[in-house]
């Protein structure tokens, strides 16, 4: 880093630095002249927007840190006296609980942003996933920060969220344990988290910096998802997007001032302005809210899977891996080379594909009956030849950390040469109900676990999997390919004569004379 | 790899390299055990600590608690039901097919004596406290607790009948001191 070429700084205090330890140079490097697509829209805020939220919510921590007690005797009070009694403490936590909010809207527009404008695609797949890594981070840390006031949801939330742990088999127990630090949620629980939640947040800047480092390597994406081809398609970072980030910043930093002085309780629950007591339950226990589509995924997984699902799901599985997956093929037979495996001499296996389809279709069907519809005698009769192999409440541990799990591989599941879903247009009203599909997640991750929710929550559920799972596979293979305007630059110039064109004609409908 | 045994009478380059090998090898042996020695200190100090882990035993007086009243204490931190049951819940409890529950056990393996149902009021789904000690408390399909976080239903002997929990409300060691004191733990 920085032991190339050296342009010196006219300013001799700067210079005398820089010629030492040339980090003026790698800054205008990086962030001055650094070349920039020159069409973003105004979700490539979001990045930096994260980042100041970061800073804010490091800034405030670390302070709120100077009074808080991490010990279930005195913790709630403590939070209380902050409240009421340390100068402008009040401010400072409502600043630290509103900022986790507003952190984590800022960070869900941006990995909408990354998955609509596919940029999580070759040759960003490493940066996406270090994305997702921080995501992960800062989900731990938002948990671990939430159980430090010792109100009722801390202690409930945290009890419901570690005894996921217990659906593991064999090892569950002792990791619960091992976790608590006791045989329940208590001091040594309290005192490890507040260690950890003031530990993550740094590892968290240590991941930040390898994402944006990656990002300088490749560069950005932009709303075309065609990559830069000259200087004709670039525009340098400072000052057109410092100024265009400040931009969004402080329209995001209005509405998070809004939330923090006039509504600061809105996004929190009343409950955890209780203390802690491990006698009583409240009834409702819920996350905070950008916890509950994880949540709703959680509670969506009410059956036990047997057997003839696993192996129902195993087949179908293997037909979308070798159908749509892969997507060169040799001619004759529609299975790729690597499984074309021949079973006999006559026989290979894609002649068997039709009889497999079936056979999944029909273990899926009798698996599903057994799981939702334990009562029915057939189910009983065919109970006995398929065993419960994953219990509910491990299927929804599984289904949860699955979720994210698949943000994950995302890179290596789209295999579609387009980017961006401008020019993917079935791609486009996929990831969009995806969207949606979170926001009702959302949704029902609030209400009660019963009724009409449940099946709310695990047909959302279903088709929160089924877009990585089946939608993205088919998209791959049969989503066209339409042609790719040749650079930024031409696509720029198309958009502006669709709009001029669009204008125009709505000008000669305003008056019909002149249109005749 | 092979290791060549007889060392001292190697100079070619095949038995060098053998004798290379097999140090980076030890090293790497002795290196792995040496990290993990040390590791595992920074591991175990997360679970229970020696005072946690000491059972502190608790005795309570059952004389106070009438029939069909129930009391909750606290025992490791976790809080242990007390119900003294009505002839109908014991009945109730009893009389239940044992292999058609999800967590096969019969009530006389789980009460001592029959009236006196003891156990951790821990619902087995995700560690919420069930309803159902308290006279106006929901007490579920089956006349014993109901835990609202999702919904599981325990019978009158602490057995999982319907909802998401895996296993029976779980009975902790306790024996009876007296005919009106037991010692829990």
């Amino acid at each position: 880093m920085g032991s190339g070429e050296r342009k010196p700084f006219e300013n001799k205090t700067i210079e005398w630095i820089d010629s030492r330890l040339p980090i003026f140079t790698i800054m205008n490097k990086e962030y001055g002249v650094f070349p920039t697509p020159k069409n973003f829209n105004y979700f490539w805020n979001f990045g930096a927007i994260a980042m100041v939220m970061m800073v804010i919510m490091i800034i405030t921590g670390i302070t709120l840190a100077m009074h808080y007690a991490a010990n279930t005797e005195i913790a709630f009070s403590s939070v209380e006296r902050i409240m009421r009694d340390v100068n402008f403490g009040w401010l400072i936590r409502y600043m630290h609980m509103n900022g986790a909010s507003f952190m984590f809207i800022a960070i869900f527009i941006h990995i909408f942003r990354g998955l609509y404008y596919g940029s999580y695609k070759q040759p960003r797949e490493l940066l996406w996933m270090l994305g997702v890594t921080i995501l992960l981070l800062m989900m731990a840390t938002a948990f671990m920060g939430y159980v430090l006031p010792w109100g009722q949801m801390s202690f409930w939330g945290a009890t419901v969220i570690t005894n996921l742990f217990s659906a593991l088999p064999l090892i569950g127990p002792g990791i619960v344990e091992w976790l608590w630090g006791g045989f329940a949620v208590d001091n040594a629980t309290l005192n490890r988290f507040f260690a950890l939640h003031y530990l993550l947040p740094f590892v968290t800047v240590g991941v930040i910096f390898l994402h944006v480092w990656a990002l300088h390597v490749t560069g950005s994406n932009n709303p075309s998802g065609i990559e830069p081809k000259g200087p004709q398609d670039t525009i340098p970072f400072h000052p057109y997007y410092t100024m265009k980030d400040t931009a969004g910043l402080l329209l995001f930093l209005i509405i998070y001032v809004v939330f923090t002085f006039f509504m600061p309780n809105a996004l929190g629950h009343p409950d955890n302005y209780i203390e802690a007591d491990p006698l009583v339950t409240p009834a409702h226990i819920v996350p905070e809210w950008y916890f509950l589509a994880f949540y709703a995924i959680l509670r969506a997984i009410t059956f036990d899977i047997n057997l003839l699902m696993i192996a129902g799901g195993a087949i179908a599985a293997y037909l979308v891996a070798v159908n749509l997956w892969y997507m060169e093929k040799p001619k004759h037979c529609p299975v790729s080379t690597k499984f074309n495996v021949p079973i006999s001499k006559d026989i290979e296996l894609c002649k068997l594909e039709p009889l497999m389809a079936a056979c999944a279709v029909v273990l899926l069907g009798i698996g599903g009956l057994i799981a939702f519809m334990p009562d029915l005698g057939i189910s009983k009769m065919a109970g006995v030849v398929s065993p419960v192999m994953i219990e509910a409440k491990l299927g929804g541990v599984l289904a949860m950390f699955g979720s994210i799990g698949l943000l994950f591989v995302l890179p290596f599941i789209d295999r579609h040469p387009h980017r961006s879903a401008r020019f993917r247009p079935w791609f486009k009203i996929a990831v969009l109900l995806l969207v949606l599909d979170f926001f009702i997640l959302t949704w029902v991750g609030a209400k009660p676990a019963e009724g009409i929710y449940v099946l709310i929550a695990q047909a959302a559920t279903a088709y929160y999997f089924a877009f990585f799972l089946v939608v993205l596979p088919f998209l791959n293979k049969y989503e066209p390919r339409v042609e790719l305007p040749p650079s930024i630059h031409q696509y720029v110039l198309d958009q502006k004569a669709k709009k001029k064109k669009k204008q125009d004609e709505y000008m000669n409908s305003l008056t019909p004379g002149a249109a005749e | 790899m092979t290791i060549d045994t007889d060392m001292s009478t190697n100079d070619n380059d095949k038995a060098g390299e053998s004798r290379r090998d097999f140090l980076y090898l030890t090293a790497a042996a002795f290196g792995a055990v040496g990290a993990g020695s040390v590791a595992w200190p920074f591991i175990h100090q997360m679970n229970p600590a020696a005072d946690t882990m000491a059972l502190s035993t608790i005795e309570v007086d059952l004389t106070p608690i009438e029939e069909g009243q129930a009391i909750t204490v606290m025992w490791q931190g976790k809080p242990v039901f007390i119900r003294h049951r009505t002839a109908k819940e014991i009945e109730e409890a009893q009389s239940v097919d044992v292999s058609s529950l999800r967590d096969s056990e019969s009530d006389e393996d789980r009460a001592q004596k029959p009236e006196w149902l003891v156990m951790v009021g821990v619902c087995t789904h995700l560690g919420c406290i069930p309803l159902g000690q308290k006279g106006g408390d929901i007490k579920g399909d089956y006349d014993g607790w109901f835990c609202p976080c999702h919904g599981s239903h325990y019978d009158s002997s602490g057995r999982i009948r319907k909802g998401p929990a895996p296993t029976n409300l779980p009975v902790p060691p306790y024996e009876f001191v007296s005919d009106t004191r037991i010692k829990i733990g």
